[in-house]
C-alpha cells in the first residue's frame, strides 16, 4: 500500500515537470522571437560591410565601430584620431535623458505620494486620470506639444495677451523643448512604480520618526526615501533608458543642435542614405551602456539585500 | 505632594461627527505605571495618540508637568511611544534604530553610542545590535521598540498594546520585565491594553474606558472589588449581576429586595439610585447552602470544569442565572444537575451598581 502511494506520487511529480516545461514554451518563444533574434541580428549586422544604398553585404568588417570611435580624415587614410562627433551626441543624449529623468522625479514623486495617500475610490480615479493621455499615440502627442509651444502657439499667445511678455518665448528647437517632450512622454513611468512603493509604505514609520524628534525633512530623507528607494530607482530606469534612445521628441521638438542617439540610429536605416552596419553598431554601443547601468543597479540591490 | 506627570482635562476628540473621546479628565502621577483599559474600539489608542501629538484634540487641554502641550507637534514633545506594531525602521539595524532619537536630540556620536549600549543591555539585546528588524523574532522586535523609546530618557513613555502580538508565555515574562524596567528607570508609563489580566497584574492605577468615556480610575483592587458601574463590574473579571429593587440608600449603603423577596443591605456605588438596580457579586464570593437558610434559591443547571475550580450555574425561580465558583476538591459538595440549592453571600461581597 505504502509502496503504491510512493510510486503514484513520483509519477505525478514528473508529469508536473513535463507540464511545467510545456507551459513555459510560449514565454520562451516570445523571448526568442522578439528579443534574442532581433538583437542577435543587430549584433551580426554591426560586424558586416555596408551596401551603399542601404542594406548589407555579408562580409566581416569592423568599419562601423571604427567610424564611431575614430576619425581618419576625408579619404580614410589620415592617422586615426578620436572621433568626437558621435561621442558628443551620446553625451548630449545622456544629459537630455538625465534632465528629463530629474524633472520626472521632481514632479512624479509628489504626484505618486499624493495619489497613494488618497483613500480607496479617489485613488483609482487619480490613477486613471494619469493614464488617460497614454491612450493617444506618442507621435500625435508629441506633435500636439509642438503646436502648443511654438512661437505662435497657444502658450505664447496666452502669455502675450495677458501682457506678461511682449515677444514670444522661443522654446521650439531648443534643448528645453526636447527635455519637455521627454518629460511629458515618460512621466507615468516615474509615477507608477513610485506609487506602488509608497502605497506599501507603513505610515507608522513617519509617526515613529516624529515621535523620536525628527523634523519632517529628516523623516523624508532618513526614513521615507530609503524605504521607497526601490520604486524611485525603478522609475528612474524606466524613464532614463527610453529617453536615452528616444527619437520622436528630439526629431519633432528639437533641431540640428539637439540631435540625439535615437535620431542618429533612425537615420542610418531611413531611405537610401543609410548605413545599416553603423546603425547597428550605435545600437549595440547604446545597449551595452544600458546594460552596464542595469548591472550596477542589480549589484547594488543584491548588496543591500544581503545586509 | 506628588507631581502630576500628565494632566488631561476635559479632552474631547471628534472624527467628523463621531465622538471618539468624550470629556475625559485624568491626572497621571509622576513615576506611575498607569494603564488605560477598555474593549477594542473604546478610544484607548486615540487618547494615547493625543498625548503623543499625532491627533489634535477638539476640546480640552493636555499638560505635561504643568506645560500645556496641546499645540506642540509630536517631535517637540518629551514623550516617546512604543507602537502596537513596533514601527521599527526596516532599513536600519538595531543600533541605528535605537540611536535615531538620540541623534535627533543633537547628541554627538560617542554619547549616543554609549547610551545605545546601556539601553540594549537593559533590554538584553546586546548581541543583536547589528541585526536588521527583519532578522529578529517578535519578542526581540518588541524589545527593540522599547529600547528605542527608552533611549532618549523621555519624561513619559506611551505603550500601545505592546504585548498583544506575543504568545502567552512570552507575554507573561515581558510583563514582569516591563514592570522592572519601569521601577529601574522611574519613567512614567502609560500603558494601553484590552486585556484585564494584564492591567490588573501590572498597574499602579487603571483607567477603565468604554465608548470614549472614562468609567472609573483606581488601583487594581479598587476596580475589581468596588466597581462603580455595571460596565466595569462586567468587564473586569467575572461577576453576577442580580436584579434588585432598591428601597433605601443611606450612608453609602443600600437596602434592597432580592428576587427571592429577601431584604438585603450592602454598600452602594456613588450615584446609585432607588428603584430597579443591579447587585454585583463575584462567583467566588457566593456560597451554596441548604435552601432553608439562604438569600436566594434555585436549581443547579450546569457544571463547567475549570481545572482547579469549577463553575456551577444556578437558575433562580425567575430564570436568572447565578454562577458560583467552587474549589475542585473531594471535600466540597458539588450539586448535581437539577438539585435544589440555596445561595448566600456576605454584605461586603455584594455592591449595588450604577447602571
Ligand atoms: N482616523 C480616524 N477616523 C475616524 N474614526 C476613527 C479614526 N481613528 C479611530 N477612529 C474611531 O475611534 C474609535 C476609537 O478608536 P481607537 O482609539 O483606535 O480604539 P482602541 O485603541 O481602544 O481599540 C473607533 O471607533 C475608531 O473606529
Ligand atoms: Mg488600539
Amino acid at each position: 500500500m505504502a509502496g503504491a502511494l510512493t510510486t503514484s506520487k513520483a509519477s505525478n511529480n514528473s508529469t508536473y515537470a513535463g507540464l511545467g516545461n510545456l507551459l513555459m514554451l510560449p514565454s520562451w518563444l516570445v523571448i526568442g522571437f522578439f528579443l534574442v533574434l532581433p538583437v542577435g541580428m543587430m549584433l551580426i549586422y554591426s560586424f558586416l560591410t555596408k551596401e551603399f544604398r542601404g542594406g548589407i553585404i555579408w562580409e566581416f568588417s569592423l568599419a562601423a565601430y571604427d567610424q564611431f570611435f575614430f576619425d581618419r580624415g576625408l579619404f580614410g587614410d589620415d592617422p586615426a584620431r578620436i572621433e568626437w562627433t558621435y561621442i558628443k551626441i551620446f553625451w548630449r543624449s545622456i544629459w537630455q535623458a538625465g534632465v528629463a529623468t530629474f524633472f520626472c522625479l521632481l514632479i512624479g514623486f509628489p504626484t505618486a505620494w499624493f495619489i497613494a495617500t488618497r483613500t480607496g475610490n479617489s485613488r483609482s480615479i487619480w490613477l486613471f486620470l494619469i493614464t488617460i493621455p497614454y491612450w493617444v499615440n506618442l507621435l500625435i502627442r508629441t506633435i500636439s506639444m509642438k503646436f502648443l509651444i511654438r512661437d505662435t502657439g497657444p502658450l505664447n499667445e496666452f502669455l502675450i495677451s495677458t501682457g506678461i511678455i511682449s515677444d514670444p518665448i522661443h522654446i521650439i528647437n531648443t534643448n528645453f523643448a526636447v527635455q519637455l517632450g521627454l518629460f511629458y512622454s515618460y512621466l507615468p513611468f516615474m509615477v507608477l512604480p513610485i506609487y506602488a512603493s509608497v502605497e506599501r509604505y507603513n505610515f507608522a514609520l513617519s509617526e515613529a520618526a516624529a515621535d523620536l524628534y525628527a523634523s519632517r525633512i529628516t523623516t523624508l530623507r532618513q526614513i521615507i526615501l530609503p524605504t521607497v528607494k526601490p520604486g524611485i530607482i525603478a522609475g528612474c530606469i524606466l524613464v532614463f533608458v527610453p529617453s536615452l534612445g528616444a527619437f520622436l521628441a528630439p526629431d519633432l521638438l528639437g533641431g540640428a543642435k539637439t540631435f540625439m542617439i535615437g535620431s542618429l540610429i533612425e537615420e542610418q536605416f531611413k531611405g537610401n542614405a543609410g548605413n545599416w552596419p553603423f546603425g547597428a553598431a550605435v545600437s549595440m554601443i547604446l545597449l551595452s551602456m544600458v546594460l552596464i547601468v542595469l548591472t550596477y543597479y542589480a549589484r547594488q540591490q543584491s548588496k543591500s539585500g544581503e545586509r | 505632594m506628588t507631581d502630576v506627570a500628565v494632566d488631561i482635562s476635559n479632552v474631547t476628540k471628534m472624527y467628523g461627527s463621531f465622538t471618539a473621546l468624550k470629556d475625559v479628565s485624568l491626572a497621571i502621577q509622576d513615576n506611575e505605571f498607569f494603564t488605560l483599559l477598555g474593549p477594542s474600539g473604546c478610544g484607548k489608542t486615540t487618547l494615547l495618540r493625543t498625548i503623543a501629538g499625532f491627533e489634535d484634540i477638539t476640546k480640552g487641554a493636555i499638560r505635561l508637568y504643568g506645560d500645556n502641550i496641546a499645540d506642540l507637534p509630536p517631535n517637540k514633545r518629551p514623550v516617546n511611544t512604543v507602537f502596537q506594531q513596533y514601527a521599527l525602521f526596516p532599513h536600519m539595524n538595531v543600533t541605528d534604530n535605537v540611536k535615531f532619537g538620540l541623534l535627533r536630540l543633537g547628541q554627538d556620536e560617542a554619547t549616543a553610542s554609549a547610551r545605545v549600549g546601556e539601553v540594549l543591555e537593559l533590554v538584553q539585546l546586546t548581541q543583536f545590535a547589528d541585526r536588521l528588524p527583519s532578522q529578529l523574532s517578535g519578542g526581540q522586535q518588541q524589545r527593540v521598540a522599547l529600547a528605542r523609546a527608552l533611549a532618549p530618557n523621555p519624561k513619559v513613555l506611551l505603550l500601545d498594546e505592546p504585548l498583544s502580538a506575543l504568545d502567552l508565555k512570552l507575554r507573561q515574562a515581558v510583563r514582569l520585565e516591563l514592570q522592572q524596567i519601569q521601577h529601574e528607570t522611574g519613567i512614567t508609563f502609560i500603558f494601553v491594553t484590552h486585556d484585564q489580566e494584564e492591567a490588573l497584574t501590572m498597574s499602579d492605577r487603571i483607567a477603565v474606558i468604554a465608548d470614549g468615556r472614562l468609567q472609573q480610575v483606581g488601583s487594581a483592587r479598587e476596580i475589581y472589588e468596588a466597581p462603580s458601574n455595571k460596565f466595569v463590574a462586567d468587564f473586569i473579571g467575572e461577576t453576577n449581576l442580580i436584579d434588585v429593587t432598591v428601597t433605601d440608600i443611606s450612608n453609602g449603603n443600600a437596602t434592597c429586595t432580592l428576587p427571592s423577596g429577601a431584604t438585603f443591605t450592602c454598600p452602594a456605588a456613588d450615584g446609585a439610585q432607588k428603584g430597579a438596580g443591579h447587585l454585583s457579586v463575584r462567583p467566588e464570593r457566593v456560597a451554596m447552602t441548604k435552601p432553608a437558610k439562604s438569600l436566594l434559591q434555585g436549581k443547579a443547571s450546569r457544571q463547567i470544569y475549570l481545572g482547579t475550580d469549577m463553575h456551577v450555574e444556578v437558575t433562580l425561580d425567575d430564570q436568572e442565572v447565578v454562577t458560583v465558583r467552587v474549589q475542585n476538591s473531594e471535600t466540597t459538595h458539588i450539586p448535581s444537575i437539577g438539585e435544589t440549592v440555596g445561595l448566600n453571600f456576605e454584605a461586603g461581597a455584594a455592591r449595588l451598581l450604577v447602571d
